[in-house]
């Protein structure tokens, strides 16, 4: 008999680890962002626990600043699937005027993101978090554990991980610590595409090319939902030809020129792609390391 | 990786399948300090083209403060702020790769004497080791400790790098003398199958393609040896073993088992056995999100619905009924502590062996390896990046396979009870013989009784020579009803009984 393929063994690897998480820990949540990832996350899930329902809720963080078709994409998918969604969003940050032009990058990001998921991870009681990150997407994520122990405050401290040997996770931890799991640790952007070809995977449509209204700045393409943000003098959108390669908050998510409108056409751009996957995110930019960073503070 | 120039859509289709179906092989890197291995991996995924270019910018930008080359491909591969400041690697990272050919993940392990522990995670899910000798220092105790880790823990592909050979002027000399050492050293270790190769990690010698500075090399270039070395493990061809990880029971109607395949393959209709009840039925059905397939192999995550309705738990091994796994509570296994405290011998630890969790205790420390010598030593203690003989007693029995015939039934981790910490790696050896040691327990032994007297937790045992202990005073005080399970946690560990 031949080896399974490099899918069905990343596949195979994902469900093992969803299973330990409901097997062992006490309250877990699947932290969904509604990206290609999440779907994946999503569909994984479905298979891990198949014939039984996905055991624990989806949590999504919304900064206010997602576009429209992400949140539509939300809505319709987790109420087609039958999973119960919970929103977190931190409104006093909004309240008070959070946003990435009036705030900052960073502090902007503090407050939207990381305060807003240690608040909704507390407010519900979580345990483990279960996240879509990829160890391909940036140099400290590959340090990181299956299993990834925070401590109290929600903290990362890479340099005091515990060993993860063979498949055999550690899910011990005292009352307010709490894991965040990945059960896709390993797969790659790639990986993530082929399986959403072979698998027949819903995504929300901003990862296929079309002509979007975009204002033009140099190589950043960046879609104009939220009126705050602020035009050159006589600045003006074009109709771009275009797509997301991920997605966040679309503020801070420029879009690439592409004519990628299937998955197989975006397989194909990317086998032949000479930028990583984050480029288009102007949040990883800000300082060298600052991912990591945004990691021991609690940032997923 | 370059763009497919595919003229048709058929030809499209074709590119995708085979991107879709190839396989997978995980490899991890040893090394000391200072051989250039974050160089050798920075260069495989530059040269293979798997590095994008923004990557390439920020350690562009990054090396200008630092005394390497134009382009540092170290800083590629060491992601934290304090490696990428001190020119170090701390932690096992992981990498990925993919070629035409074959997709590649890479446990990145650090050299450094103290993080010897790190080789150890990274080899425990690796199928070959990628071993770095410097050309200019030839084989060091460090590189015999590598061959000696990758063969312990069951790879049986180990490819020896010698690199730095633009610093001995290329010379054929200096690599056969050190393929000469180091096969001398192998000979202790025959499942190991070696490839030597000579690099130049830094100027890209046989790292991708092969140099033109070694034409006295005739082998495979290491990129060629990693798309071409056989991955399709022993797992398949060994017999059917499948730990319990769930019971699925969506409803009344429907009772299932979830877990992974470990070894070997199932078939509707085979006989089993559970294991430790040593119960036996058939496989009813194999069941899956996509269907339910007749037959399922090695690695596959299903759930098994079997004709029987017996009693089976997270934590069971379900194996063929014709191969059977051992079934022990007293086992003999190889420890590599993992540790900062070290171990302590009568000191009770969560013991983690597939899905199950028991206590185990520590009973004794046969010897230690002198890891440069391979010397059996006594030791009184076993201290981080320590490897010993030992003997444990779980409170319950353990079914497992010895670790070097299988390498799912026979790994376990010991947790520390009260750090949390995974503090050492276990590899099974055997059963032990049955020891004095054995430990009453609460579900199994009517050589426990527990009783609430006058609202205190009494628990004694009958055993010859029994003992009995309670919470409070003899008078017998009141548990308070958040303290209870505490108070009965304490007595138990007092009284050395298990809960189980």
């Amino acid at each position: 008999m031949t080896a399974l393929s490099h899918l069905r063994q990343l596949e195979a690897e994902s469900i093992h680890i969803f299973r330990e998480v409901a097997a062992e820990c006490q309250k877990p949540v699947l932290l969904y962002s509604i990206g290609k990832d999440s779907s994946v996350l999503l569909r994984l899930a479905q298979k891990a626990f198949y014939p039984g329902p996905i055991p624990f809720p989806l949590l999504h963080i919304d900064t206010g600043y997602k576009f429209r078709e992400m949140i539509e994409f939300r809505d319709r998918y987790t109420a087609e699937l039958g999973l119960k969604l919970i929103v977190h969003t931190n409104h006093a940050a909004l309240n008070g005027g959070a946003n990435p032009f009036a705030w900052g990058i960073q502090r902007c990001c503090g407050a939207l993101k990381t305060t807003a998921l240690l608040d909704g991870l507390r407010a519900g009681g979580f345990d483990a978090a279960i996240g879509g990150a990829r160890r391909d997407e940036e140099r400290s994520r590959a340090k990181e554990r299956v299993f990834s122990f925070r401590n109290e405050r929600g903290q990362w401290d890479p340099r005091n991980q515990r060993p993860e040997l063979w498949n055999i996770f550690n899910t011990h931890i005292r009352p307010g610590e709490s894991l965040r799991v990945f059960p896709l640790s390993n797969w790659t952007e790639l990986d993530v595409w082929q399986y959403i070809h072979a698998e027949n995977i819903p995504v929300v449509p901003l990862y296929f090319a079309k002509l979007r209204p975009m204002l033009v700045r140099g190589d950043t393409l960046l879609p104009l939902e939220q009126p705050f943000i602020p035009r050159l003098p006589g600045e003006q959108t074009q109709l771009v030809k275009c797509r997301m390669r991920s997605l966040g908050c679309s503020p801070c998510t420029g879009a690439i020129r592409s004519d990628a409108d299937t998955v197989p056409r975006i397989i194909e751009e990317l086998i032949g792609m000479r930028r990583s996957e984050r480029q288009n995110r102007v949040i990883d930019h800000d300082q060298d390391g600052s991912m990591e960073i945004k990691k021991q503070e609690g940032y997923f | 990786m370059a763009a497919p120039a595919l003229a048709t859509q058929d030809a499209f289709e074709e590119f995708l399948e085979r991107e879709r179906t190839k396989d997978l092989l995980r490899f991890t890197t040893a090394g000391s300090v200072d051989d250039g291995k974050s160089t050798l991996i920075g260069r495989l995924l530059y040269d293979s083209r798997n590095v994008y270019e923004d990557q390439l910018e920020s350690v562009t930008k990054a090396s200008l403060g630092r005394n390497a080359g134009v382009i540092d491909f170290s800083l590629l591969t060491d992601g934290l702020r304090a490696e990428r400041e001190q020119g170090i690697t701390i932690d096992v990272a992981h990498r990925y790769f993919s070629t035409p050919r074959r997709k590649f993940i890479i446990a990145d392990t650090p050299g450094h004497e103290q993080y010897t522990r790190n080789m150890v995670t990274g080899a425990s899910t690796a199928s070959l080791a990628i071993v770095l000798v410097d050309a200019r220092k030839g084989l060091l105790p460090q590189s015999r400790r590598h061959a000696y880790i990758a063969a312990l823990l069951g790879l049986r592909h180990l490819v020896v790098a010698v690199n730095k050979m633009d610093l001995v002027g290329y010379d054929a000399a200096v690599f056969r003398q050190i393929e000469e050492d180091f096969r001398a050293f192998l000979r202790e270790f025959p499942s190991i199958h070696p490839y030597f190769i000579p690099v130049s990690a830094l100027c890209g010698d046989n790292v991708v393609a092969r140099s033109s500075n070694m034409p006295w090399f005739e082998g495979l270039s290491l990129l060629d040896y990693l798309e071409q070395v056989p991955v399709a493990g022993r797992t398949h061809a060994a017999a059917f073993r499948f730990p319990v990880q769930r019971v699925v029971r969506p409803d009344r109607d429907f009772r299932g088992y979830a877990g992974t395949v470990a070894s070997g393959r199932v078939r509707v209709g085979d006989a089993i056995t559970v294991f430790p009840s040593c119960k036996r039925t058939t496989v009813t059905a194999i069941i899956t999100f996509n269907g339910n397939p007749k037959e399922a192999q090695a690695g596959e995550a299903i759930t098994l619905a079997l004709s029987d309705d017996l009693d089976i738990t997270r934590g069971d091994l379900i194996a063929s009924a014709a191969n059977s796994p051992t079934t022990a509570s007293s086992i003999r296994a190889t420890l590599v502590w993992l540790d900062e405290a070290p171990a302590e011998l009568n000191r009770r630890y969560r013991l983690k062996h597939m899905a199950r969790q028991e206590w185990t205790e520590l009973k004794a420390i046969d010897y230690r390896i002198n890891i440069n010598t391979l010397a059996r030593e006594s030791a009184p203690a076993l201290e981080m990046n320590g490897i010993g003989a030992v003997r444990l007693e779980a409170a319950r029995p353990l079914t497992f396979d010895p670790y070097a015939q299988h390498r799912t039934t026979g790994s376990f981790v010991l947790i520390d009870p009260v750090t949390n910490a995974t503090v050492a790696a276990g590899l099974v050896q055997g059963p032990a013989e049955e020891s004095s040691f054995a430990r009453p327990s609460l579900r199994t032994a009517n050589a426990i009784n527990w009783q609430i007297q006058n609202g205190a937790l009494v628990i004694s045992t009958t055993r010859p020579g029994g003992f009995s202990a309670r919470n409070g005073n003899s008078s017998g005080s009141a548990i308070t009803d958040e303290g209870t399970l505490q108070t009965f946690h304490a007595l138990l560990e007092k009284l050395g009984v298990s809960l189980f």
